[in-house]
């Protein structure tokens, strides 16, 4: 929980800042055509609540955590430790998946909170610094644009993904075969399909949610 | 120096019970067959050592004993129970009274050698037992493999050949009375692979376990053929101390021999038939010369 939670803050956090810094620099001159560009702070925030945090906080996840798992029990898996953890009679699936999923699932939301939050900030130096606009209107309007909706689905969107990117990740490690570059391919073929089924769930989430409204 | 040791009786019990019996088991991968229509039976305080070359199906064989691999045909019953088509969630409580010795040891590399033997013990559903138990049971066992100085290293400080013998160690601290080793001594020195046999032998004769041996070492099994540890002096000694090999029908040790190809079971019998085999395969295991 540490090696996910912790170890991923800091790379959550250099994300999410600037991807609310590139939002609000991209949409405030599109926003500039139709002279709202005081509506960039209620912008950042529903696209990141919504959409951005919790993916780009998945595939970071992904990237380091589902990796992590696959090469971790991959190797345990060709140095013949999840066969001896068997043969003492324990379950592997107990002993190994459960607190892997678990740990991701309670670190994945917590994660999404703190890129959410980053990534505001990060629209906000941009809307104060190069837009000038106040702070005060920035934080007013991207506050009361979020509804319970946009909430919900911001924080389901990555405990969903969580389950998924961990149990990816156990899947390709513990049925590792090949020696070392059997380890190598279950890492990528984990990274790949973790990250590619964050976008595919996504999708189904948001439909589920759009119709929601 | 005798051979008639106190406990030579216990050893050889009359009625003695099946703990391994396959019934014409044959296992494949992805249509190569690896284990082809193997029949043996073992009861308590016996050994068997299976000989073969790499990929004659002899870890196979071991892994689907205990259920590690699941077999196509056939019937395997472990400790009196037939495990053939038990589910793995059944079969954990059966596995915990075997012990198995993996190729190279099977630690787990995230733990400390003591949490590493202590394993089998605090992770078993009966008879838990204390902290402190658990920790008197750990020492014991590791200086039984004379490695109580390691207690607190992990799997990676450690050689290959100590490896193996914390291997062993976890693998009979439960006491059980059947050990499966796979390949004990491979990819081990000489003098390595001897002492680990010797710990292999010292450990049936202490707890007079039924052992399964693995290997690629015909001396593997004659030294647990023809060796006997002595709990008095904690010595090694030949069972036929004037020397010469073992007369056919005297097999003080009850070890037997099997000799694995390509997935068949091509020989079973003691040391003196394996010397007196013709058949080519099996010569090479066994050099035709006494002692």
């Amino acid at each position: 929980m540490d090696v996910i939670g912790v170890g991923s803050l800091p790379i959550v956090v250099l994300i999410g800042f600037f991807t609310g810094v590139v939002i609000t620099m991209q949409m405030s001159r599109a926003l500039a055509q139709y002279g709202a560009i005081d509506q960039v702070g209620p912008i950042v925030a529903i696209t990141l609540v919504r959409e951005l945090g919790p993916v780009l906080t998945a595939v970071l996840v992904a990237g380091r955590n589902a990796s992590g798992i696959a090469s971790e029990l991959g190797s345990m898996k060709v140095t013949e430790q999840i066969d001896a953890m068997r043969a003492l009679g324990t379950d592997p699936i107990q002993k190994l998946v459960t607190p892997r999923m678990i740990a991701t699932a309670v670190m994945l939301p917590m994660l999404t909170i703190v890129a959410d939050f980053v990534g505001l900030i990060g629209g906000w130096s941009i809307a104060r610094l190069s837009i000038g606009l106040p702070s005060s209107q920035y934080w007013t309007s991207a506050y009361q644009a979020l509804e319970y909706n946009d909430i919900t689905q911001g924080l389901l969107k990555p405990f969903v993904f969580a389950f998924m990117v961990s149990l990816v990740g156990c899947f390709y490690g513990l049925r590792t075969t090949g020696g070392t570059q059997g380890v190598g391919h279950a890492t990528t073929q984990a990274v790949v399909v973790s990250s590619v089924w964050i976008f595919v769930l996504t999708s189904l989430l948001t439909r589920i949610f759009v119709n929601l409204q | 120096m005798t051979t008639a040791s106190p406990n030579q009786s216990a050893q050889n019990p009359p009625a003695a019970a099946s703990l391994l019996r396959f019934e014409n088991v044959t296992i494949s991968f992805d249509e190569v067959v690896a284990v082809d229509n193997v029949s043996f039976e073992m009861s308590a305080g016996e050994t068997r050592v299976v000989l073969g070359s790499a990929g004659s199906g002899k870890t196979t064989l071991l892994k689907a004993a205990i259920g590690l691999i699941r077999i196509d045909s056939g019937r395997i019953f472990l400790l009196g129970r037939d495990i053939t088509n038990l589910a793995e969630r059944q079969l954990f409580d059966i596995r915990s009274q075997v012990g198995v010795l993996f190729q190279e040891g099977g630690l787990f590399d995230s733990i400390t050698i003591a949490e590493n033997v202590a394993y089998p013990l605090v992770n078993r559903k009966t008879n838990q037992l204390s902290p402190a138990e658990v920790e008197t049971k750990v020492e014991d066992a590791l200086r039984f493999v004379e490695l109580s100085h390691t207690l607190d290293k992990y799997p990676n400080e450690l050689s290959g050949g100590m490896r193996r013998r914390v291997g062993i160690a976890r693998a009979v601290i439960t006491e059980p009375p059947l050990v499966l080793y796979d390949s004990p001594t491979a990819g081990l020195d000489p003098i390595t692979a001897n002492t680990i046999m010797a710990l292999i032998a010292k450990e049936r004769d202490s707890l007079n376990a039924a052992n399964l041996i693995v290997t690629q070492r015909f001396q593997d099994g004659q030294l647990m053929a023809n060796f006997r540890y002595n709990r008095m002096n904690g010595h090694l000694e030949p069972v036929h101390p004037n020397g010469g090999g073992d007369p056919e029908g005297s097999n003080p040790t009850r070890t037997t021999f099997m000799v694995m190809k390509e997935g068949h079971l091509i020989f079973e019998g003691t040391q003196a038939r394996l010397e007196a085999s013709t058949d080519a395969y099996i010569s090479k295991f066994a050099p035709h010369h006494n002692n």
